[in-house]
């Protein structure tokens, strides 16, 4: 008891505060750099850190094995919603916020390379996206309320594109993540879950054959650590 | 909503479950908290981050359903009380596991410790948006992690794990 009064008597510095937001990757250039140069010449710090990385996985470790929610949960809310008054579509979330919310939930840690892809990887989308819309006439795309009597449809017709799931090297550049994209004819649909993001390649559908020979050949470039195929 | 749901009902529901610590509650919790932004998505003008803007809510939601729920106390002694389902963190080190010796002190932590060590490392909120979220000042979000730190460190410590800090 007697230690912990000792403790918490302790005025924590600066940087000290910092150290678990570095080990998250959010902070900002600035503090990353004087967080870094702290650790290089403070062992008593770095200590402190290593503690911090093994709180950090753990903290992730524990709320995975959280599991997730049943359907019940999901069939609860669009049966509310089902009951809702009718309303006007512009007051649901608006696209430029759907837009900003994909680069939002990216960490930081892969947000900053990411962002320079997002450009390209926006029009790449929008290019396809458009494609896709103007091949597939008979495409339908029911979203908002849900009936619990018939199956969600997301169809934007047959023969989709092959997706993966992809991690990139942790030491991948932005210049050699743009290379594959380009050398793939990939680009970039939903990220960074975990840090995996979900690659879209070329236009066309391919056989299960085609796929596996995909993922075979991306899982032995040097940038990705890990691909897997998406649904 | 179906995409927004989606892509977030799973941290929604374990932030939601790490504060209440009970899953029917929680997966109520997450009904709630979308009917909510499908009533209120047109107040939403991308000043923070949609997921920052669901955890607030949630935790807001959670905090509610704790105070419904008068049996409940928000203070460390019932949130030790409530939980202890397993091994306690001795039992863990015996087996030689400080990992899972420090993920039991991680759930053994106060519910204000709790949720703040969430944000910061599961959810990967910056400094700024744990004190919107939690709704405190920058500082004190700094501080109160750093306090929940020194917290997980004594009761490591009372479990017989020493990590080299403090």
């Amino acid at each position: 008891m007697a230690m912990s009064k000792k403790i918490l008597e302790q005025e924590p510095g600066e940087i000290e505060m910092l150290l678990p937001w570095h080990a998250a990757g959010t902070l900002n250039a600035r503090d990353v750099r004087r967080v870094d140069e702290a650790l290089a010449r403070d062992p008593e710090l770095a200590r402190q850190y290593a503690a911090i990385q093994e709180e950090y996985a753990e903290t992730i470790h524990l709320n995975e094995s959280l599991g997730a929610p049943s359907a019940r949960a999901m069939q609860k809310l669009f049966a509310a919603i089902d009951g809702e008054p009718a309303r006007n579509p512009s007051a649901s979330l608006n696209l430029s916020a759907r837009i900003w919310e994909f680069f939002a939930k990216l960490s930081p840690r892969t947000l900053a390379w990411s962002a320079s892809l997002g450009a390209v990887a926006l029009l790449l989308q929008a290019g396809v996206i458009g494609a896709i819309l103007v091949k597939n006439q008979a495409a339908s795309y029911q979203t908002a309320s849900l009936s619990m009597n018939e199956p969600v449809t997301r169809n934007l017709g047959a023969g989709r594109p092959p997706r993966a799931l992809v991690r990139f090297a942790p030491d991948a550049r932005v210049a050699d993540v743009t290379a594959l994209l380009d050398s793939y004819q990939a680009s970039i649909v939903d990220g960074a879950q975990g840090g995996l993001f979900q690659l879209q390649f070329g236009n066309k559908a391919m056989t299960k054959d085609e796929i596996a020979g995909l993922m075979s050949k991306l899982q032995s470039e040097k940038t990705v650590s890990l691909a897997v195929p998406a649904q | 909503m179906q995409v927004l749901y989606g892509r977030h009902h799973v941290r929604v529901f374990r932030f939601g479950l790490r504060l209440v610590r009970d899953e029917q509650i929680a997966e109520d919790l997450i009904s709630e908290v979308f009917l909510d932004v499908w009533r209120q998505a047109g107040k939403f003008e991308g000043r923070s981050a949609v997921s920052t803007w669901l955890l607030a809510i949630t935790r807001f939601k959670a905090l509610s359903a704790l105070r419904r729920r008068k049996d409940v106390e928000l203070d460390d002694e019932a949130a030790n009380a409530i939980e202890d389902t397993s091994d306690d963190p001795e039992v863990a080190v015996q087996k030689k596991d400080t990992s899972e010796a420090l993920r039991k002190c991680l759930t053994a932590l106060s519910p204000e410790h709790r949720e703040v060590v969430d944000l910061v490392y599961y959810h990967e909120k910056s400094v700024e948006e744990v004190a919107e979220i939690v709704g405190i000042p920058e500082n004190t979000v700094k501080t109160r992690l750093f306090y929940a730190r020194k917290k997980l460190a004594e009761l490591l410590k009372a479990a017989g794990v020493e990590r080299g800090w403090p």
